[in-house]
């Protein structure tokens, strides 16, 4: 019997993670004993200041690490890929926290209570289950090993189930969370199975060992392992076809936790797809790359497809983040070092322009107090020219135009694309952009071209400031067109990012 | 600095309406038009400052963009390009003059995006760096998209969609166009690229400029955006940011591409003289003012691409000075327009007629501008259809042809419309008490109208000051070559 060896654990590598469930864990105990109308701001402060800490940590270790270890028996990884996504990750929830802020808060009185929180209730919770998402997501994307990434995967998600449902008085919002709790537990149970067969056939969980293993494994099992694997995690992507919760789900959980979701959550499970696939399966690239090309298409036309004929505004953009699912594959499937700084380019833009229009819906949502369609974004931009300017941005920015840095995130996904010898796939992503146009357009056309709807004032008067909403979509503007014209170090930063990966080609 | 300060200018003074609170209509408006001319003043002294002799890329500036793929802000000015320029400034000058003279609703907003564009469109003719150009050739669209969604006619929204949706499908094959061509080169300089015999290359940046001219038959959004954009926007759109693309021909395609544009020369070429018929037998046809101007507009650029893909010294100094013509006189023609509509509250022809007893100014300033569009000898637009048909007539005679039918059907559907708006009995819709020109449009058109007189006067101002440049000098050689 060997004596137990206590693992020499690297705490610094693990304190984003750390810092989050920390603050959670406060956010939640302090958050019983302190009066209702403190719990709010108390908890709204934590979590910021949190999301702040961890993401500092992760910069501090981005620029402490030139070359990659791993931690906790080789279970976890400490490179800058996991940093980049780390960071990436905070700054979203950051932006979230100041889209929740004043979510609970009716837009008529207090008689009509909707939202995620009702006054005092809930709201320690609320931030709990937010800052433990983000907890799993930054653990989630240093996994090495399939052990830890499933776990990181269940942890971020059943935090993520319970945000979806947290909205107790709507039906829609319980019912998002069911329909999330199932479907993502079916993915769940795909990517277990996977990871099953590929360690029935290796031997092994953590990644470069199934690397090295998998010349003498069977090739069935390895094979089907790592199909099941890709479908588990383009679940949370939402890649089609297996995003049939997603449109369900952005429309049903509240705005804030949408905002967080369609961007972490995105982040993560793309950084940890990449990950997987070249550390563990560089040898079956043949396979993964022509798999995810293919799912790459999928997602365009069909997000592209039902995005168009959506007439709530939610939902139009869960299918463009479907869409967007397929835009950010492209990149991955050309499995190239240009790809990789790609994605990660991509998705800094992509985050941003997620949260902040989001965080408009939440506002229009707030004001007139139902569903945010388009037929009611009537004269919106007219009437909060900053907000209204902003979604236009942000609407303008997910064409591809010049008012973010989705610019060149797809100038890179189609340069990786076409550097790989694959202009197909680039064209499809031209095909894609030219189909998303009217809808993206059409919430434009809403809120400047329409005439203002005729509705009386809200029995509550005009609504209330909202600064950390503004603020939230402040920071998204920020990163969105500072992303275009400071390019060059976000781009260095990608590109130290994705250096400790041997990409196939 | 200069280039850039001619960039940088309009899109500044674009924040400024946008960010200051301006009190009146008329304050926002009078800043707006102090920075369109401040603009053609820059131009002015960059106009001094080019050298036309040396020819080459001139007020060059370069700042790294990023790194990585080897992407820059590079801008500058060709002697070529510097008309372009001048085009735009000068054009914008009028535009804002006229939509201050005419009240725009939203002032701040209605001049910053005038502003935006004509910023965007001056980058678009100095960019000097791949990317840079397609960023401005997208840019451009922004501006557009709302100045027509806002502020246009009771069809603007289908008509709006379609203009996006076409010239993104065209400009989203160059981006790919531009990818395939910058890694080839290692850079995304356009000063440093090496040419290239893919013609796919060729295909997508052909695609961008044919729906941006446009090139029958991708002019499926013409129509409705001409008519649906306020007059001001429709004279921008038809009298400027069309010329991109007869610039990114200039500067990109034939440069680049030499053997795809000599393989693909006469599908070009037969695509612009059919156009050009078809054009001008549908401006003939066309029941109203605006569709009129937006097919013989059809018809001239296709008449500009005839002398582009010509490829010789005339053909290429006829398009040039064609493209600055037909700016001029597109702009002026639908700013007359702007003021037929609204004295009379309609554009259809069958509803005018006899606006000329009372109002000669209107008249003369209609003929004037009329005369000059069907090219009648001596007028500037005379001087470039020659050249651009003495250039085409190399490559046969057939296309010559299809370019002198096409100047007698300019000449019928140019005095139909004079003929339909300003004589025969007074229409329906013309109150007798319509006023004439108002001295500010006399001041608005009268001085594109003075520029066009002075190019009738002198074309070869432009013609011997353009193309002493690299694109033109690679160009001919070209032409030699392919002899």
């Amino acid at each position: 019997v060997t004596e137990f060896q206590k693992p020499d654990i690297d705490w610094a590598a693990l304190s984003p993670s750390l810092v989050l469930m920390a603050a959670a864990a406060v956010v939640l105990v302090v958050g019983v004993l302190l009066p209702r109308g403190a719990r709010r701001p108390f908890g709204a402060t934590v979590a910021a200041l949190a999301l702040i800490a961890a993401g500092i940590a992760a910069g501090v270790l981005f620029s402490m690490d030139d070359t990659a270890s791993t931690l906790v028996r080789d279970s976890l990884v400490r490179d800058r890929l996991a940093e980049f996504a780390q960071m990436l990750v905070c700054g979203a929830g950051l932006l979230a926290v100041g889209v929740s802020y004043w979510e609970s808060r009716s837009p008529r009185g207090e008689d009509a209570p909707r939202g995620l929180t009702d006054d005092g209730e809930r709201v320690s919770e609320y931030y709990t289950l937010l800052l433990a998402a983000a907890g799993g997501m930054t653990f989630f994307v240093q996994a090495d090993t399939l052990m830890t990434l499933f776990l990181g995967l269940e942890w971020f998600s059943i935090a993520l189930y319970v945000l979806t449902a947290i909205g107790v008085h709507r039906l829609s919002s319980l019912e998002a969370g069911l329909k999330y709790l199932i479907v993502g537990s079916f993915g769940s149970a795909i990517l277990l199975f996977g990871s099953a067969l590929v360690y029935g056939a290796t031997g092994e969980l953590e990644f470069g060992r199934i690397a090295e293993a998998s010349g003498d494994a069977d090739q069935l099992f390895l094979v089907a392992g790592l199909a099941m694997l890709i479908v588990g995690l383009a679940f949370k992507i939402s890649a089609a076809p297996f995003h049939m919760w997603t449109p369900d789900v952005y429309q049903g959980a509240p705005t804030p936790v949408t905002a967080f979701m369609a961007a972490a959550t995105k982040v993560a499970a793309l950084v940890v797809t990449v990950r997987l696939l070249v550390v563990a399966f560089p040898e079956q690239q043949d396979l993964w790359t022509v798999a995810l090309a293919v799912i790459a298409c999928i997602s365009l036309a069909w997000g592209n497809l039902a995005a168009l004929v959506q007439t709530n505004v939610k939902r139009m953009l869960a299918y463009s983040s479907v869409s967007h699912a397929g835009f950010l594959l492209i990149p991955v499937a050309a499995g190239t070092a240009l790809g990789g700084r790609a994605l990660l380019y991509y998705l800094v833009s992509y985050a941003a322009l997620s949260v902040g229009s989001f965080a408009v819906v939440a506002a229009r949502e707030r004001e007139l107090g139902e569903d945010v369609t388009f037929a009611n974004l009537g004269g919106f931009g007219w009437e909060r020219p900053f907000l209204g300017l902003s979604m236009a941005l942000f609407m303008l920015g997910f064409i591809g135009l010049p008012t973010s840095g989705l610019l060149l995130g797809k100038f890179y996904a189609f340069a990786a694309a076409y550097e790989r010898g694959w202009t197909w796939l680039a064209l499809a992503g031209v095909v894609a952009t030219v189909l998303s146009v009217p809808y993206y357009l059409g919430v434009i056309r809403a809120m400047f071209f329409s005439p203002a709807q005729l509705r009386a004032v809200p029995a509550g008067g005009s609504p209330p400031r909202d600064w950390p909403l503004t603020a939230a979509v402040v920071g998204a503007l920020v990163v969105s067109i500072g992303s275009l014209i400071v390019a060059d170090p976000l781009i260095d930063l990608a590109r130290n990012a994705v250096e400790s990966l041997q990409f196939p080609h | 600095m200069l280039t850039t300060a001619l960039i940088v200018l309009p899109i500044a003074g674009a924040f400024l309406l946008w960010l200051l609170p301006w009190a009146t209509a008329r304050a926002a408006g009078g800043l707006a038009l102090l920075i369109a001319l401040a603009e053609l003043f820059l131009w002015v002294v960059a106009l001094q400052r080019i050298d036309f002799a040396s020819g080459g890329l001139q007020l060059a500036t370069e700042t790294v963009w990023f790194a990585d793929l080897g992407v820059s802000y590079k801008v500058g000015l060709y002697d070529f390009s510097l008309w372009l320029v001048g085009l735009t400034a000068l054009v914008t000058v009028a535009a804002v003059a006229y939509g201050m003279w005419a009240g725009r609703e939203r002032p701040r907003a209605y001049f910053g995006l005038l502003l935006f564009l004509a910023g965007a469109t001056v980058g678009v003719f100095t960019a000097q760096d791949l990317l840079l150009f397609y960023v401005f050739f997208e840019a451009m669209l922004i501006p557009l998209y709302v100045l027509i969604g806002v502020w246009g006619g009771v069809r603007r929204t289908a008509a709006t969609l379609k203009f996006i949706v076409y010239t993104m499908a065209g400009s989203l094959l160059m981006l790919v166009s531009i990818i395939a061509l910058g890694l080839a080169n290692d850079t995304f300089d356009m000063t440093r690229l090496a040419t290239s015999d893919n013609q796919w290359i060729f295909l997508g940046f052909l695609a961008a400029f044919a729906v941006k001219a446009p090139l029958f038959p991708f002019h499926g959004w013409l129509p409705d955006a001409y008519r649906e954009a306020p007059s001001e926007v429709s004279a921008l759109l038809s009298g400027v940011i069309s010329k991109t693309a007869v610039y990114g021909v200039l500067r990109i395609v034939l440069p680049t591409f030499p053997e795809p544009v000599a393989d693909w020369r006469t599908v070009v070429l037969a695509l612009a003289a059919v156009g050009l018929v078809y054009a001008s037998l549908l401006a003939f046809r066309a029941p109203d003012v605006r569709g009129v101007i937006a097919y013989s507009s059809l018809a001239q650029m296709c008449l500009i691409f005839l002398g582009l893909f010509a490829v010789n010294d005339s053909g290429l100094s006829g398009a040039l000075l064609l493209s600055v013509v037909h700016g001029l006189v597109s702009a002026s023609l639908f700013l007359l327009a702007g003021a037929v509509e609204r004295r009379t509250g309609t554009g259809e022809l069958g509803r005018l007629g006899g606006m000329a007893r009372g109002r000669p100014i209107l008249a003369t300033f209609f003929i004037t501008v009329g005369v000059i569009a069907l090219a009648v000898p001596f007028s500037a637009a005379f001087a470039g259809e020659f050249l651009i048909l003495n250039g085409v007539f190399v490559h046969g005679w057939g296309w010559a042809v299809a370019g002198a039918v096409a100047i007698v059907l300019a000449a019928m559907y140019v005095l139909r419309l004079v003929s339909a708006v300003l004589h025969q009995d007074p229409g329906p819709s013309v109150p007798a008490h319509a006023l004439d020109l108002r001295p500010a449009e006399i001041g608005i058109v009268g001085a594109l109208l003075a520029v066009l007189l002075a190019l009738s006067f002198w074309p070869a101002g432009i013609t011997d000051h353009a193309f002493g440049g690299e694109p033109a000098g690679k160009v001919t050689s070209l032409v030699e070559r392919g002899r």
